[in-house]
Order: C-alpha cells, then structure tokens, then sequence
C-alpha cells in the first residue's frame, strides 16, 4: 500500500502524538495554548495530503480508496476536527485531566474518520469504525469528576459495544455467503449468487452491518444513547460526535449501499425500510426535544431529526440525494459547531445548560447572540441560511423521485410535519436570547452584564458566521464539489 | 443593473450598515431606515411612472438580441429585468423584473414600509435590532414582488417572514404575545413549506424555475401531449400553492393566526405584515399558481370560492363581536381577503384585476389602519373600545383619518378599496352568482355594522369616563398617514393608474387561461 496515499491519516496521527510528546516540556499553563498548534498542522495535513490527490495517485491500493467522495468528507472532517479543537482549547479551564489528551484523541478519531471516508473494504470499515468508537469511549467520559460525564462513557461503551458486535456479526455473514471483502468483490459474487439461503444470509449481513452504521448516525431504533451521551459528554465532544462521528457513519452507509450491494438498490423492501426509518427519525428527534429545556439534550434530540433528513436524501438511493446529503451535512456541522459554542461558554460561566442561561445573551454578548440566533435558524432550515439550503437540496431529491418510489409522497409529508414541529423548539431557543425572563423560579433577575468570548471561540464563532451565511448565499461551490464526489457512486452501477 | 435590485437593495445593504453601527447610536437607527425605505419609494415610484404598458398592437422594438428570455420578456411584457446565474447546478438565477401587476405591488410595498418605518415611533428600546428586523422584512418582501425566478421568489418571502417572530416577542404588547408569536411563525412556516413543495414540483415538470419559461412551455403545450403534465399532477400542484399560500393570506379556517398576531405586533410589523407579506400568498397565486396549473385550478377554484365566503362570512361576523381595536382591524383585513379570493377564484380579466386592485388598496389601508391604531396605544396604552370614547374631540386629525380608513374598509365610493371590490364583483357575478350575492351583501351589512359602530363608540360622543388623555399627531408625524391617506383616494378616484398597468399584463394571463372551458357555459 501506497503510504502518501493515507498521510492524511498517518499525518493526523502523528500530530496526536507529537501533541502528547511536546506536552511533557510545556508548562501547565500553556498547555491549552496547544490547540492553536493542533488546528494550524491538521490544515497543513490536509492540504499536504490534498495535494497528494491531485498527482492521481486516487486508485490503486485494497480496501482504501481516495476517490472525490473520500476527500470530500477527508475535508469535512478536518474542518469539523479544527473547529472542535479551537472549541476544546476554549474549555480547556474545565478539564482537570490533561487537555493534550484531548487533542490527541480528537486526532486519533480524524484518522479514524479519514479513514473510513475512504474504506473500500468490510476489514477497513470495521477498523475505521472502532478507531473512531473506542477514542470517543474515552473521550466521553474525560470529565471523570462529573458523574454525568461517567455516565456518558458507561451508556456510550455498552451500546457502542453492542453496535459493533452486530456490525461485526453481519461482517462474517457477508464474507461467509460471498466469500469476499472488498466492496466491489463483494458485489461481483452477491450478483453471483443463485443459492437462495446464501442470499438471505448476504442480505441479512448487510442489514446487520448497516445497524452498526445507523447507530453512528443515530437513526431510529439505534438514537437511544443520544440525549444521555451528548448531554454528559464535554461539549467540544458532543460537538465533534454530532459532526464528525455521524458523518463518517453517513459515508460509510454510502459506500456500502453503493458500492457493495448494488444488487439489492432494486428491492422495494431496502427503500421502505430507509423511508420508514427516515420518517420516525425526523418524528422521534422532533417530538422528543419539544420538551427540553437542557440545550445539550434539545441539540441532541434535533441531531436525531436532522439524521432522519439525512435519511430523507439516502432513500432516493441515487446520485441527486447523495450530493444533497454531502451539502446538507456541510451546512449542518456551521450551525451545530456555532450552535455548541455558543452553550460551552454560556454554560461554562452559569455552571448549567439550562435553556434559561441564555437570557439576556443578545446584551451580554451580541456575537454570541448572533451567531447562535443563526445558527438555529440555519439548523431549522430558513433562508437566507446553509441549512435552508441544505433542506431544500434534499427535499428536491427526495420529491424528484416520487415517481419511482410510492412510499415517497408519506415520508415527505411526514418530514414536513416535523419541519414545522421542530420550529416550535428552535424557536424557544431565539426567544430566550432575546426576551427570555430567565429562571422563573431564581430570586434574582438574570444578569445584564458582558460575557467574555475567549479568543478560539470567538474564531470558531466567526467560521461558522462566515459559513452560516456564506454558504446560504452561495452554495454554488460546495454544491458543485459535492455533485462531483457523487457523480458515478449508484449510476456507475 | 435594474433599478429593481437597487429597490430591494437599498433596505438591505442599510440593514448590513446598521449591524455594525453601535447600538448606542440610537438616532441611527431610525433615520438609516427611514433613508433606505425613502430611497426605495422614490426608486418605485420612477419605475412606476417609467413603466409603459406594453403596446401589442403597434410592432414593438425588436427584442434583444440572445436569449431566449429576453424573447420572453418581451412578449410578457415584464420591463426593467436582470438575470444573473446564482446556482448553477441547481439551475436558479437571480432573476427580477416586473409587469404590471409586480410593479403595483412594488409601488404598494414600498409606500407602506416607507410608512411603517416612520410610524415606528413607539419603539423605544433596542432600535437596533428592531430597525435591522424591518429592513430585513422590507427587503426580503419587496424583492419577493419582482422577483422572475420562483425559488428567487420563495426564498427572499421566507426571508421576510422570520423577523416577524422575534419583532413579536419582544416589541409586542398584551399577555398572549408569546402566543402569538408562536402562532404566527407554526403557521406561517407551515403555509410556506407547502408551498415548498409546490414550488419543486413545479420545478420538476418544468425543468426550470424561470417563471417566464414555465410560461411559455404552459402555454405552448396547454391541450397538447407534449410536455403537458397530467391533470392529476396539476390537482396536487395547485391543491399544495392554494393551501399553502392560502395558510400565509389567511384563507378561512386558516386565519386564526392572523387577527392574534396584529393584535400582539408592534405597529410597524402589523403594517407591514398586514399590508404588503400578506398579499405575497395572493400574487404568487395569481402569477404562479392560475397560468402554471390551470386544469388543477379548475377542480379547486369552486372550493377555494366557497372557502372565501367563510372569510368574508364568518370573518365580518368575529369582528362584529370584536371590542378591541386591532382584533376588529386585523378580524376585517382577513374579511377583505376574501374578496380577493372571490376574484381569483373567477379566474376572469376583470376579476383578476380587481383582485389585484384590492390587494394594493388593502395594503394601503391595512397599513393606515395599523398605524392609526398602534399610534393611539402609544398614547392610550390600550385599544379596549369600551375605554375609548369620543376620541374625535382631541384627536382631530386623527380621528379624521381614523373614520376615513373604517369608511374605506367598509367599501365608500371615492377609495380605492370600492373600486377594487367592484370590479372584482363585476368579474365574479357571471361565475358565482350565489357566492358573489352573498358576498356583497355580508360586505356591505356586516362591514358597515361593525365599522360604524366602531365610529360611534371610538370617535364620536362624549369623551368616556376611563378614556386616558390622549394627544393628536404632531406636524411630521402626520406625513406617512396623510401620504397613505392620499394614495388611498387617488386611487380611489383615478384607479386608471393601476388598471391600465394591471389589465395589460392580466392579457398575457389569458394565455395560461386559454387552457379552461369557459365557465359561463357551465353554470347556464
């Protein structure tokens, strides 16, 4: 294997250590200082390995591939990962275990994220996936003075483990019926097969291994950890297990609906499935976080409807609902990264994620006021926004393939319920930045007086004002990239 | 460039300048956008006044070399156009121009946002945010009338509705405002995501969203195979615009949010939401909706009629019964709605005409009326009917107004709204003789009981024991009144000014509507 082909992740891993290393002669003070290093050489990393795919080295090794698909979400990643360490440095007085680690293994999990952004094979797949598991095991639980936070990491573990062991039971049965591991091997002898137990057995791997990936992605019946694991995680975590875990289960999901079972994009029953598991996503997420008044809980509920949007764009199966999936999830990680930033700090300084800290945010801190306003309105999808875009991208997939699906007309009308029920909690959100009377049952009125922003947040906070609106206005780019990753991933087959 | 993108650019660039001013400036704020909303009217104004109708039967200049829209434009006589690529891959342009209609309805919106900025005067706390919230509104709004590309159009609508949430929430009065303010936003939202799905629909039969292509493909191929799309796509189609846009103007039983939320919005909000976003629904059903889908606007025209009887049934019966100000005035604005259902759902000239005629009187008016009325709770702090009596004796000037703008809703000759009303009666008799009966007389009898009583209790009499002291308007602050005022009469006694412009470009809707049997067949 081609060793410049994966120095992405080999880079990203190597910054993990180098970053624990450097950690030993750094004083404790500075320590948090890191993170500018952090970020500033995981963007050398990648465009040193971005230059690597333009010399055409894209093809060639087993089981990893760096095709535009891999490095579109190769990008996404590390845009996510930078954001999240500014964010972590910005957190940093809150971690009383050493926050280099944390650096590392956000790290550690980009290269597991990379890596699954381009496997081509069951083995990598797996590898890919507990790479990124098992670090946000112990990134979950970092705050092991918080019982919360311990109990994030316990709940997070045993489902976790239980993901894989399906994932890793339905890995066997496809290698067991077609005798094959890389995706396109697997292909070629599944549309081989004939025997009609073997095929059971074949689509019953694939089931069982997109279990293991829904759960990554947090769809229905696989959401359960969800509001528990993100509410008790540190937030740069929840923030990077919102974006980046779930995206990696996205383009994994891709790969393998694409890639490696191309013979069953025909079965009505894959659609159904997709479309019922879409449609109760959207429901659950939004009717679960009405009632919510912890933010980390309310953003973790909208995570699960926005995972069923993204289901919304798989059920097409075709390329027009790939690319919108890509450019929803591009808009997706400005609002959700805005979105916990904002929170960290607030919460940081009232010691509680209660939605009614963020009272009189609009006079205390107009940037945060600002940008979290956006981003809501983005994550509930309203223009001029990304997320509006983003929307509107999967929508017009998923209605333009009303007439091959007759399911379809069902989960888009469902989907529009939801849109209209998540209004009602994004909206509580805006309301208390801006006339929110704070707690009813407090003595006190709540405070009037200036929030500080720290230096990283204020940067994370510009980034996702720039890209909010930015990719609201022009998508053209993004889209256009995104048209390109999945120009030939279902009609080359 | 178009002078219509300076129209719409001006309120927005000034909200862009706004958001970095600090907000201590509070002077800024107010006078900024009373700047760009001026700019914008003088700019509409010269449009209008620039605007010639298309003359059809004398050879007109040669079209513009090129593209095949600018044929287009031409032939639907749309002036004053730019067409710039903005996402390519999804196929959309930043794409504005207007026709007779669109540049009515520009002229009407600028008039009422350069009103409701200077009848801002309540707003007292936190300019900044609101003035940028208004801007935001006005520019999102006033590009939605011009815009040619449907997803252009869609998109700055949306874009106007959301401040309306925030503007409620913490400029509104009353206890209900948090109420209202959800209302208002779940429905609207709701009302705008069907259109959503309208509006791709349409996309997908079309292959673009270029109103002026989707035009010519619909007329060019209404009766024939090729490219007509399917009665039954067309009933889903137009069944999504109508209930959508139909959930955004208020069609009954949707418009419960409507009366709550003017009730509970600071005055330059209920004028500008009242007056100008509402009638967006209404416009884009005429110009979408009726020449895109005509064989589904067959099936659901009759209902959409018999549903606007319960707007100006059941509508004019609530505000009878109304003793707060703004309830009567936000219950009687969804009642006039459904005159304009009345005469889109005729789907003749003259009705459509008068249709349209209405919704630029209603705007003036619902914008005169709003402001009257949040002027007086500025100074009374209430609108309670029963503890405001006999206002005229202090108020003159504004108890003039007031009785000229309830007179004007209840249809006197000299104001725009008879004019309008009339004609869309006149287009509608031969189509709906029962409805348009009932119509006039529940206009004439309901409207006129509760607006003259209205008068009664409000202005005339003696001052009531609870009425507050109370102070008229004040040299320039009668201007935006007076100029709304003026409109209202001079298109009330010359409405030629608006017709002509209207009636030409209704001549090209004929086109889409050649696809309809006539319906005077049918119900002879």
């Amino acid at each position: 294997m081609d060793l410049q082909l994966v120095s992405l992740e080999i880079g990203a891993c190597l910054l993990g250590i180098v970053v624990l290393l450097v950690d030993l002669w750094t004083p404790a003070e500075r320590k948090a200082q890191l993170g500018w290093w952090v970020a500033g050489g995981l963007v050398a990393v990648f465009c040193y390995s971005f230059t690597i795919f333009d010399q055409g080295t894209g093809t060639g090794a087993t089981g990893y591939v760096k095709d535009s698909l891999a490095v579109y979400f190769q990008g996404y990643f590390v845009l996510a990962a930078v954001l999240v360490v500014l964010l972590t440095q910005s957190y940093a007085a809150r971690i009383r275990s050493g926050i280099s680690e944390l650096y590392a293994f956000t790290c550690f999990a980009l290269a597991g994220m990379s890596f699954a952004a381009g496997a081509n094979s069951l083995v990598l797949l797996f590898v890919a996936v507990e790479l990124i598991t098992i670090t946000f095991y112990v990134l979950t639980s970092f705050e092991r003075h918080r019982l919360r936070s311990l109990e994030a990491g316990i709940k997070y573990l045993i489902l976790g483990a239980a993901s894989s062991a399906i994932m890793v039971f339905g890995i066997a049965l496809i290698y067991g019926s077609t005798g094959a591991l890389d995706f396109h091997e697997v292909a070629r002898a599944a549309n081989g097969l004939n025997d009609d137990s073997r095929i059971l057995l074949y689509q019953l791997g694939v089931l069982m291994t997109l279990g293991g990936l829904f759960f990554k992605l947090a769809a229905v019946p696989f959401q359960l950890w969800v509001p528990d694991v993100y509410q008790g995680a540190p937030t740069p975590v929840t923030t990077f297990l919102s974006t980046g875990s779930k995206a990696a289960g996205i383009v994994l999901i891709l790969r393998l609906l694409a890639d490696a079972c191309p013979s069953l994009l025909g079965e009505a029953w894959l659609r159904q499935l997709l479309a019922l598991m879409a449609a109760a996503t959207i429901l659950y997420g939004s009717l679960c976080a009405l009632r919510q008044r912890n933010l980390k809980r309310l953003l973790g509920y909208s995570s699960i409807a926005s995972a069923g949007f993204v289901l919304l764009g798989l059920v097409t199966l075709n390329d027009q609902g790939a690319q919108a999936v890509l450019f929803y999830l591009t808009a997706y990680v400005f609002g959700v990264v805005g979105a916990f930033t904002v929170i960290s700090v607030v919460s940081e300084e009232s010691g509680d994620e209660d939605i009614s800290t963020l009272a009189n945010l609009h006079q205390r801190s107009p940037l945060m006021a600002t940008v979290l306003t956006l981003s809501i309105i983005s994550l509930a999808g309203v223009p001029p926004l990304a997320g509006f875009m983003g929307k509107f991208a999967l929508l017009r997939a998923a209605i333009s393939s009303v007439a091959v699906h007759p399911v379809m007309p069902w989960v888009i009308g469902l989907a529009l319920v939801g849109v209209v029920i998540s209004f009602y909690y994004y909206f509580t959100v805006i309301r208390e930045i801006f006339w929110g009377k704070g707690r009813f049952w407090a003595e006190e009125a709540p405070s009037t007086e200036p929030l500080p922003c720290p230096r990283a947040a204020e940067v994370v906070l510009l980034t996702c004002l720039f890209g909010l609106i930015g990719l609201g206005l022009f998508p053209e780019p993004i889209l256009y990239i995104a048209g390109e990753a999945t120009e030939y991933l279902f009609s080359a087959n | 460039m178009s002078p219509l993108t300076y129209i719409m650019g001006l309120p927005l660039a000034m909200a862009l300048i706004l958001a970095v001013v600090p907000s201590e400036k509070r002077l800024f704020f107010r006078w900024g956008a009373r700047l760009a909303t001026l700019g914008s009217l003088l700019l509409a104004i010269y449009v209008f006044s620039a605007f010639d109708p298309p003359i059809t039967d004398q050879p007109g200049p040669l079209p513009a070399q090129g593209t095949e829209e600018s044929a287009l434009e031409d032939e639907y006589g749309y002036k004053f156009t730019q067409r710039v690529e903005w996402i390519p891959t999804l196929n959309i342009h930043y794409y504005v121009g207007v026709d007779g209609i669109g540049i009515v309805m520009v002229l009407m919106a600028a008039l009422v946002a350069f009103a409701a900025t200077c009848c801002a005067q309540e707003i007292r706390t936190r300019e900044k945010e609101f003035f940028i919230l208004l801007l935001l509104m006005t520019g999102g709004i006033l590009g939605a009338f011009m815009s040619l590309d449907i997803f252009l159009m869609y998109f700055l609508h949306e874009l106007a509705l959301v401040p309306t949430f925030i503007m409620i929430g913490v400029w509104g009065r009353g206890q209900d405002k948090d109420f209202a303010a959800y209302k208002i936003t779940l429905y609207l939202s709701l009302g705008a995501l069907l259109t959503l799905a309208g509006v791709i629909l349409l996309y997908l039969q079309f292959g673009s969203f270029s109103l002026l292509s989707m035009m010519d493909h619909a007329t060019q191929f209404a009766g024939t195979e090729a490219g007509a799309f399917s009665a039954t796509e067309q009933n889903v189609i137009f069944a999504l615009l109508m209930f959508g846009l139909g959930i955004l103007v208020g069609l009954w039983p949707f418009h419960t949010w409507a009366p709550l939320g003017y009730g509970a919005a600071p005055t330059a909000t209920a004028m500008m939401h009242a007056g100008v976003i509402k009638k967006f629904g209404l416009f884009m059903l005429i110009k979408v909706a009726l020449p895109l889908a005509p064989e589904g606007a067959q099936t659901w025209l009759p209902i959409l009629a018999l549903l606007c009887l319960g707007n100006i049934l059941y509508c004019g019966l609530v505000a009878m019964r109304q003793k707060d100000l703004n309830l009567l005035i936000g219950n009687s604005s969804v009642a006039h709605m459904g005159f304009v259902f009345l005469g889109i759902a005729s789907v003749t000239t003259i009705g459509l005409t008068g249709a349209v005629m209405v919704m630029v009187a209603h705007g003036l008016l619902a914008g005169l009326a709003f402001g009257l009325s949040g002027y007086l709770y500025s100074q009374a702090r209430t609108l309670d009917m029963e503890k405001l009596q006999g206002l005229l004796a202090g108020m003159p000037f504004w108890g003039t107004l007031m009785i000229m703008a309830l007179m004007a809703g209840c249809g006197l000759p000299g104001f725009a709204n008879f004019a309008g009303e009339l004609t869309v009666f006149f287009g509608a008799w031969k189509v709906y003789p029962v409805i348009t009966t009932i119509g006039i007389w529940s206009a004439l009898v309901i409207g006129a009981v509760y607006m003259l009583r209205a008068i009664r209790t409000l202005l005339h009499g003696m001052k009531g024991e609870q009425t507050p002291e109370v102070e008229d308007l004040k040299h320039w602050q009668r201007l935006p009144y007076a100029l709304l005022v003026a409109m209202l009469l001079l298109f009330g006694f010359y409405p030629k000014l608006i017709t002509d412009k209207i009636g030409k470009s209704n001549a090209t809707f004929e086109q889409a509507k050649k696809a309809q049997p006539p319906i005077e067949e049918a119900t002879e």
